[in-house]
């Protein structure tokens, strides 16, 4: 098939960004849409010309690095799916297809499609991590976890960090993320200490990073490649408030003997 | 304190104020209609309502002051939020399609802007007499009860809404009211992290249920007033 594209070209963050306009001429129906960008990049390295910069790593849906919003979609418009694992054949021959990046201002853009997603990264390390002890892996079921409680956890962490639930809020915010990782660790009893200031650090860091306000349009869960129910918004406001109650500034947070 | 206060100001913080104030607001539109409802039982019924709503002094005063400080919180952090959300996404997309928000979530800030501008002219209306300054003057000691010359609400309310464009304002105002409770109550739930699956439909119809009932009864007056079913009795 033949398709048109409308692809975001934008040099450095600071530059100001255009659409180009290419064609991808004899795709197969039965490659990834990663794989159709990429014949239309080779054909631009063999004009001598740039090719357009994206990203993307284990191209089976896992890693939550290709981040692209495909006819004013995250991920394009198949449900549950990343853009890597998007077929062609779910377009036609003629289709008009616009490619742009995740557009917020947390996100800033490094080059044409790619975003840099460490804002991310900082909300994760204000709490999306529990306190083991290191050393041999304890035995299996050693701690019972109630089996309602084991999957609510596993479906929150199904979270891969693509960053899909900001490109599609109109708000540009960031909570289906930190309602997954407040959600996933606050169902475990490893997730107990932290609760509170994970749930505290975690909104409060995403503040600092600008990214907008939850208003419950609830588009995030409708784009989450991995369908984060959007619960765990619930769930984290819950949590917050609850925090924020209790709070009590700790005494120390580790010590010995 | 100090995490508390700061917890307060946070993005959450920010949504709870909204739906906490919300509610409050929607307490006093669901009784403020009740009230009115009393139109339909006569001139008798609500001009001693008013007059009794009238005469509470400091209550009334505290009830307003009250009601308006709700009513500020809830404008003034939606405008917050608005103007925070507008800046998180700089550039915007050449491309929207919208699939899980609805008409009504998209337009929270216009559809309360809107009904803020209503109730204005609601107050100036039907509380100052700045619209209609006529009716409001001849109706203010019309109405004789046994204890004196009391405002006679009733006959003020069916001069005032047999004007069809006074009637049709408050009409299209309600239905912004309702767009606007449709989302509004549907998301307090949400923000209260009401997370039981059992609760899921609740959720959703809390919403349009709360609107509907609201713009039928907020309606119901103005209609029946201008197709004169109620009203018979004043000249």
């Amino acid at each position: 098939m033949n398709l048109t594209l409308k692809v975001w070209r934008q040099q450095g963050p600071s530059t100001p960004g255009r659409f180009e306009t290419y064609e991808a001429k004899g795709v197969s129906e039965h490659i990834s849409f990663l794989e159709m960008l990429d014949g239309v990049n080779e054909r631009l390295l063999g004009e001598g010309k740039e090719p357009i910069a994206f990203e993307h790593d284990c191209r089976e849906g896992i890693c939550g690095t290709c981040s692209m919003v495909i006819n004013g979609e995250p991920h394009g418009p198949v449900k549950g799916t990343t853009a890597c694992q998007l077929h062609m054949r779910m377009f036609s021959d003629g289709n008009v297809i616009t490619i742009e990046p995740w557009r917020a201002r947390a996100f800033p853009i490094i080059k044409d499609l790619v975003v840099d997603r460490s804002a991310f990264d900082r909300i994760i390390q204000k709490g999306g991590f529990i306190s083991a002890n290191a050393g041999s892996a304890p035995d299996g079921n050693a701690v019972p976890i109630p089996k309602p409680d084991a999957d609510a956890a596993f479906e929150a962490a199904a979270c891969i960090g693509c960053g899909a639930c900001v490109a599609a809020c109109p708000n540009g915010s960031a909570m289906l993320f930190v309602g997954a990782k407040v959600s996933h660790l606050g169902h475990l009893p490893q997730g107990q200490p932290e609760r509170d200031l994970r749930a505290l650090g975690m909104v409060q860091q995403a503040d600092a990073e600008l990214f907008g306000n939850c208003t419950n349009h609830y588009e995030c869960g409708e784009h989450c490649p991995k369908e984060i129910d959007v619960k765990v918004i619930a769930e984290m406001n819950r949590d917050f408030v609850r925090a924020a109650i209790r709070a009590e500034e700790p005494k120390q947070v580790a010590g010995s003997g | 304190m100090s995490r508390f206060t700061t917890a307060l100001g946070s993005s959450i913080g920010a949504k709870l104020v909204m739906a906490l104030t919300g509610l409050a607001l929607l307490g006093f539109v669901l009784a403020h209609m009740i009230g009115n409802l009393q139109v339909f039982a006569g001139p008798e019924k609500i001009n001693a309502y008013a007059h009794t709503l009238q005469n509470l002094g400091p209550i009334l005063w505290a009830m307003r002051i009250g009601l308006l400080t709700i009513f500020g919180l809830h404008v003034w952090t939606a405008f917050k939020l608005w103007t925070a959300n507008k800046a998180a996404r700089p550039v915007p997309y050449a491309v929207v399609v919208p699939s899980a928000s609805t008409y009504a979530s998209r337009t929270m800030i216009w559809s309360g802007f809107i009904v803020l501008a209503f109730i204005v002219y609601h107050l100036l209306h039907f509380t100052l007499g700045a619209v209609q300054g006529d009716i409001f003057q001849q109706t203010r000691e019309a109405w004789t009860a046994a204890d004196g010359k009391h405002p006679d609400v009733y006959a003020m309310i069916v001069r005032g809404f047999r004007s069809p464009a006074v009637a049709l304002s408050y009409v299209v105002a309600q239905l912004l009211l309702g767009l606007h409770l449709s989302h509004g109550v549907s998301s307090v739930f949400q923000t209260l992290g009401f997370t039981s699956p059992r609760l899921a439909c609740v959720k959703k119809a809390a919403g349009p249920l709360v609107a509907t009932v609201i713009v039928i009864g907020n309606c119901s007056i103005p209609l029946a007033i201008l197709l004169g079913l109620v009203g018979k009795g004043v000249n």
